[in-house]
C-alpha cells in the first residue's frame, strides 16, 4: 500500500470520495455519441462559476445604497485596480448565461431529453431558468442606473395587475411607494445570498437527477438496454477522461469568444449593458424607449403583444409556464428529431423563428406593424406546445435504431 | 423491540399532531420576515403631504411636485384645452372615470376641483412609467399626454384613449386647496 491510497483509505472510511469520485465522473458512463450541443451544459456550471467569483469580489467594493449605488459602480470601473474587468466579466458572463442555457434548453428539444423519465431533469433545469431570470433582474436593479430603475419599475408594476391585492403586493416587493433605497437593499440581498444558494441547490438536483437516470443522447436510445457482462452500456464512455476532456475543449473556445467580448465590446452596442444605464437613476425622467436586456425580450415581446395589461401578463407567465410542462404537451414515444416526423420539425423550425423574432421585436419600441408580427410570433410560440400535444400522440416516425449511431 | 401492542392510530394522531403545531409555528415566525418588507416608519413618514404654490403658474403651463417619491403634475389648462374635453370623449376608454382611481370630489369631466388646474400622478398606469406633456394640438393630436414606454395616450384630464395599452385614467391623489394659491397634495378636503 503507497501513502496515497493509505490517506484515500483513510478518508474513505470517513467520507465518500472514492464513491462520489466513481459515481459521478469516473464511473459515470455517459453515451458515446455526444456532439456540439452537449458542451453547453458545462459551459453552464463554468459560467456559474465565473459569476460566483466574480460577484463575490464585486460586493467587496459595491455599496447597495440608493445614494452612493452608481457612483460605486464607476468607482469599481475607474479607481479599483483591474475593477473593470472584473465587472466586465460579472456583466458579460450574465449575458454569456443565458446564451449558454438556451442553448442548452435548445438541445433538450431536439433531443427530446425531457421526456420520461428525465421529466424531473427538465423540471430542475426550469426551476434553474427560472432562478436565473431572478437573479438577472435583480442584479440589474443594482447599478442604479436609468435603465436599472425603469425597467425594474415596469418589472415589479406587472404584479400590481393581479385583481384585489395587487397594489398591495407592489408596494410590499419595493417596500416604499417607489422604488427606492429599500428595494436596491434587498433586491442586493437576494441577489448576492438567496437566489444564488438556491440556485446551487438546483444545480446539484439537476446533475444527481441526470446521474440517476443518465444521459440522453442525439439518437435520444437509451444506452442501459445494451450492457456487456460487467453491466457497463456498450455505448458508454466514462465521463472522465472522455467527456471532461472533451469539455475543456469547449471551455477553451468558449473562454475566447467570452474573452472578445469582454475586452473589446463589454456592452455589446447596447445589448449587454443598455446606454441609458450609464446615467444614475431619476425617478422624475423615464428613459424614451425602455427595454429589458435582450435575454428578456421575447417575453416582454409576449407581454406588449397583448393588448390587456392582466392577460398580457398572464400571457407573459405562460410562456414560461408552457415550458415547465413540456414533458407532459410531447406524448410521443421517440425522442431525437433524427426519427421524428417532418410535422415536429416544422413544429420546431416555427417555434425557434417565433422566438428569435419576439427577443428582436421585444428590444425595438412598438409601432403597430411591429405588434402585429409579436402577436403572430406568440400564437406561433404557444402553437408549438398546442401543435405538439396533437401531432404528437399519433407521430409516424421513422425506426429508431438499437445502438447509437456516430 | 417488540411491534406488538403498537398503537398505530396514536401514532399517526401524535405524528399529525406534531406536524400541525410545528406548521403553525413555521406560519407565526414567518409573519415578522414577510412584514420586516413592509414600507418602515421612516418611509410611511415620508408619504407625508406636500404643500405646492401655483400661483406663479401660466396657463399652459406644467409644474412638478414630488410626493411619496412620484412625480404629481399640477397643469393650469388654458380654455383651448378645457374645450377639447368635451369632444374627444369618443376616443376615450373610460370617459366617465368609472373604473379609475380618483377621489369622488374628482369624478368629474375635467377630473378636478377647479376646471382650470390638473393635478394628477404623472405615472402611467400601463407600467409605471413618467409620460411627458404634449399640449400642442394638431389636426391629429388633440394635446394631453403621451407615454413614451408603449405609446399610451392621455388627455388633458388624464384620462386614457382607447385602443392604448395603459388599461384606466392617470390617478387623481388626494388633494384640497389650502388658498388660493396653495394645494396640499395628500390629503383629502371638504371638496
Amino acid at each position: 500500500m503507497s501513502k496515497s491510497s493509505d490517506l484515500m483509505g483513510w478518508i474513505d472510511a470517513r467520507f465518500p470520495l472514492t464513491k462520489m469520485w466513481e459515481e459521478h465522473l469516473s464511473k459515470y458512463y455517459a453515451p458515446k455519441n455526444f456532439n456540439f450541443w452537449y458542451f453547453f451544459g458545462s459551459l453552464a456550471l463554468l459560467v456559474l462559476v465565473i459569476q460566483i467569483v466574480t460577484g463575490i469580489f464585486l460586493t467587496m467594493q459595491y455599496k447597495p445604497d440608493g445614494a452612493t449605488a452608481f457612483a460605486s459602480v464607476e468607482y469599481i470601473m475607474r479607481d479599483v485596480d483591474w475593477g473593470w474587468l472584473i465587472r466586465y466579466l460579472h456583466s458579460t458572463g450574465a449575458s454569456a448565461f443565458f446564451i449558454v442555457v438556451y442553448l442548452h434548453m435548445f438541445r433538450g428539444l431536439m433531443y427530446g431529453s425531457y421526456q420520461k423519465p428525465r421529466e424531473l431533469i427538465w423540471l430542475f433545469g426550469m426551476f434553474i431558468f427560472l432562478a436565473l431570470m431572478a437573479e438577472a433582474f435583480m442584479g440589474y436593479l443594482l447599478p442604479w442606473g436609468q435603465m436599472s430603475y425603469w425597467g425594474a419599475q415596469v418589472i415589479i408594476s406587472l404584479f400590481g395587475a393581479i385583481p384585489v391585492i395587487g397594489d398591495d403586493i407592489t408596494l410590499w416587493i419595493r417596500g416604499d411607494f417607489v422604488i427606492s433605497d429599500a428595494t436596491l437593499n434587498r433586491f442586493f440581498a437576494l441577489h448576492v445570498i438567496a437566489v444564488p444558494l438556491i440556485l446551487i441547490m438546483l444545480v446539484v438536483m439537476h446533475i444527481l437527477a441526470l446521474h440517476e437516470v443518465g444521459s440522453n443522447n442525439p439518437d435520444g436510445i437509451d444506452i442501459k438496454k445494451n450492457k456487456d457482462e460487467n453491466g457497463i452500456p456498450l455505448d458508454g464512455i466514462p465521463f472522465h477522461p472522455y467527456y471532461s476532456v472533451k469539455d475543456i475543449v469547449g471551455v477553451v473556445v468558449f473562454l475566447m469568444l467570452f474573452s472578445v467580448v469582454v475586452f473589446f465590446m463589454p456592452e455589446m452596442n447596447g445589448y449587454f449593458l443598455e446606454h441609458a444605464n450609464f446615467v444614475p437613476a431619476n425617478p422624475f425622467k423615464t428613459p424614451e424607449h425602455i427595454a429589458p436586456v435582450w435575454y428578456f425580450t421575447p417575453f416582454y415581446a409576449i407581454l406588449r403583444a397583448v393588448p390587456d395589461k392582466l392577460i398580457g401578463v398572464i400571457g407573459m407567465f405562460a410562456a414560461i409556464i408552457v415550458l415547465f410542462l413540456l414533458p407532459w404537451f410531447d406524448r410521443g414515444k421517440v425522442r431525437s428529431i433524427r426519427y421524428r416526423s417532418g410535422a415536429f420539425k416544422g413544429l420546431l423550425i416555427m417555434f425557434i423563428i417565433s422566438f428569435i423574432g419576439l427577443g428582436y421585436l421585444g428590444a425595438l419600441p412598438a409601432t403597430e406593424g411591429r405588434t402585429l408580427f409579436a402577436r403572430i410570433f406568440t400564437i406561433g410560440y404557444f402553437g408549438y406546445f398546442i401543435g405538439l400535444w396533437f401531432i404528437s400522440k399519433n407521430e409516424k416516425t421513422k425506426p429508431v435504431p438499437e445502438r447509437v449511431t456516430s | 423491540m417488540s411491534s406488538e401492542g403498537i398503537d398505530n392510530s396514536r401514532r399517526r394522531f401524535l405524528t399529525a399532531a406534531t406536524t400541525v403545531v410545528g406548521g403553525a409555528g413555521v406560519v407565526a415566525v414567518a409573519v415578522p420576515f414577510l412584514s420586516s418588507w413592509n414600507p418602515s416608519a421612516r418611509a410611511q413618514s415620508a408619504g407625508a403631504p406636500v404643500e405646492a404654490d401655483i400661483s406663479k403658474l401660466e396657463p399652459g403651463q406644467q409644474i412638478i411636485v414630488k410626493w411619496r417619491g412620484k412625480p404629481v403634475w399640477i397643469v393650469r389648462r388654458d380654455e383651448e384645452a378645457l374645450a377639447t374635453l368635451p369632444k374627444i370623449v369618443p376616443e376615450l376608454r373610460d370617459p366617465g372615470s368609472d373604473e379609475s382611481i380618483q377621489p369622488p370630489y374628482a369624478k368629474n369631466e375635467y377630473r378636478s376641483i377647479k376646471p382650470e388646474y390638473l393635478i394628477v400622478i404623472g405615472i402611467c398606469t400601463h407600467l409605471g412609467c413618467s409620460p411627458s406633456y404634449r399640449p400642442e394640438i394638431t389636426a391629429d393630436w388633440m394635446g394631453g399626454f403621451f407615454c413614451p414606454c408603449h405609446g399610451s395616450k392621455f388627455d388633458f384630464a388624464g384620462r386614457v384613449h382607447s385602443g392604448v395599452p395603459a388599461p384606466t385614467n392617470l390617478v387623481i391623489p388626494p388633494h384640497r386647496y389650502v388658498s388660493e394659491s396653495v394645494v396640499l397634495i395628500g390629503e383629502d378636503g371638504e371638496a
